[in-house]
């Protein structure tokens, strides 16, 4: 009897989920009720790392330091010239007449779980509803394209990852300008550039950047670099693999981005939902 | 109740173990954690635990996968009623024959995970998502022997 009742409940929730995706505040309910133990499986990996960092010594802080401070004014040499060239775009655009590009803001979160299942890709971070985080948000590391934000929680979000099988970015090969789709390949933390023509002008080496196309990623953020060109015999398409230049998995840390349209002009309308 | 604190317990374990991280070879292989900690419950414990705690469980597991709501809420709510009709037979069972009847029970509860995935998702998962349920009846000797332990010191019958 039980059981009957539980089935119908069942089939009630996949169909509602299924065709609307309603249920979405049953969701963000359970996983707050979720979200402490998937931080507790973490809590280990983040203590251990505090007892190295303090045991570690003073001459290893110091050397870091150092590096650190080298590096920051590397970056801040570099910050100057890009933000001359920003201006002269800027300007250039506005000669051109085109739309001038939009300057994003920046915030880190914590990663707080990886979830890594047959057929799906993603992470739970500590930023929520209370911290703007929005619905579609785009996810980035210091080196390229991490994901994007797939369910809000007020304290925790779930982010899908671009190596997901479900997820795909609108992207383009910095070098020609070819534009593609970047799908996540199951079981390898890979992407794959779908519907590219044999004859197609992509090498080995070629940078990947977001094309901006679908208006969710902001244009111009490294995504990957082509690892491998297959052009099978008979075949329309080539099969083309991606290596994503983010650190997905190895860090700890992501930057979500909020276009500045974001923060001015009030909430974008949430953008379409994410298959399941 | 306070004895039968071990239950909610356990299941907190099993939910963290499903969170690890693992590599991509181990995916597939990964074992069906709540799964197993939902039958060994149901056999030992029928009074307390059943199909809408399986059905809860489920529901659960779906938010932290991601997967549709409901989807693991069914698979759970049959691996718990199976599991509830035959419980007296199957608790006297030699631990060997115990997991044989695991494997099959978990394939078909990762069978219908798999049927719901390739009908209403968007990619098609591959069959070696049933490695699972071998996974998990090869630990399931060892996962009877430390939660009947944890039963008895919680003097819980």
């Amino acid at each position: 009897m039980r059981l009957v009742a539980c089935v119908i409940l069942s089939f009630i929730c996949i169909s509602i989920d299924h065709s609307h995706s309603h249920l979405s505040t049953v969701r963000k309910t359970l996983s707050a009720a979720i979200y402490p133990l998937q931080a507790a499986v973490y809590w280990p990996v983040k203590a251990g790392g505090g007892l190295v960092e303090h045991v570690r010594g003073r001459e290893r802080l110091i050397a870091d330091n150092d590096r650190l401070r080298e590096e920051n004014l590397m970056l801040r040499s570099k910050a100057q010239r890009f933000s001359a060239l920003q201006k002269e775009n800027r300007r250039l655009r506005e000669l051109l007449d085109s739309s001038a590009q939009l300057d994003q803001e920046f915030g880190v979160a914590d990663i707080v779980a990886i979830q890594a299942t047959a057929g799906s890709r993603q992470m739970v971070i500590n930023k929520g509803t209370r911290s703007q985080v929005f619905l579609g948000q785009p996810l980035i590391d210091a080196y390229g394209v991490i994901g994007q934000v797939a369910e809000v929680g007020p304290f925790s979000s779930t982010a899908i990852l671009i190596t997901d099988p479900k997820h795909a970015l609108p992207v383009q090969v910095n070098r020609s300008g070819l534009q593609a789709i970047a799908v996540g390949v199951d079981r390898k933390d890979g992407l794959e550039l779908q519907y590219v023509p044999a004859n197609a002008d992509v090498r080995i080496g070629d940078l990947v950047v977001t094309s901006g196309l679908g208006q969710r990623f902001p244009a111009g953020f490294p995504v990957g670099e082509v690892t491998a060109v297959d052009e099978p015999q008979g075949d329309a398409f080539s099969n083309i693999v991606v290596t994503p230049s983010a650190q997905i998995g190895r860090g700890s840390e992501v930057l979500l981005v909020w276009p500045r349209s974001e923060i001015e002009g009030g909430r974008m309308s949430a953008v379409t939902d994410i298959r399941h | 109740m306070g004895k039968a604190a071990v239950i909610p317990f356990s299941f907190a374990m099993a939910f963290m173990l499903t969170a690890i991280p693992v590599p991509d070879w181990a995916v597939s292989w990964l074992p069906a954690w709540v799964a197993l900690v939902l039958i060994y419950w149901c056999l030992a414990t029928p009074g307390y635990v059943g199909v809408l705690t399986g059905w809860v469980l489920g529901l659960l597991l779906d938010v932290m996968h991601g997967s549709i709501l409901g989807q693991h809420a069914l698979g759970l709510s049959v691996v718990a009623y199976v599991t509830l009709i035959y419980h007296q037979r199957v608790r006297i069972f030699p631990l060997v024959q115990q997991s044989i009847l695991i494997a099959l029970l978990l394939f078909i509860y990762l069978a219908i995970m798999l049927a719901i995935y390739n009908t209403l998702g968007s990619i098609d998962y591959g069959y070696n998502y049933l490695f699972g349920a071998l996974s998990s009846a090869l630990l399931w000797p060892w996962l009877f022997v430390i939660l009947r332990d944890l039963r008895r010191r919680a003097a819980l019958v």
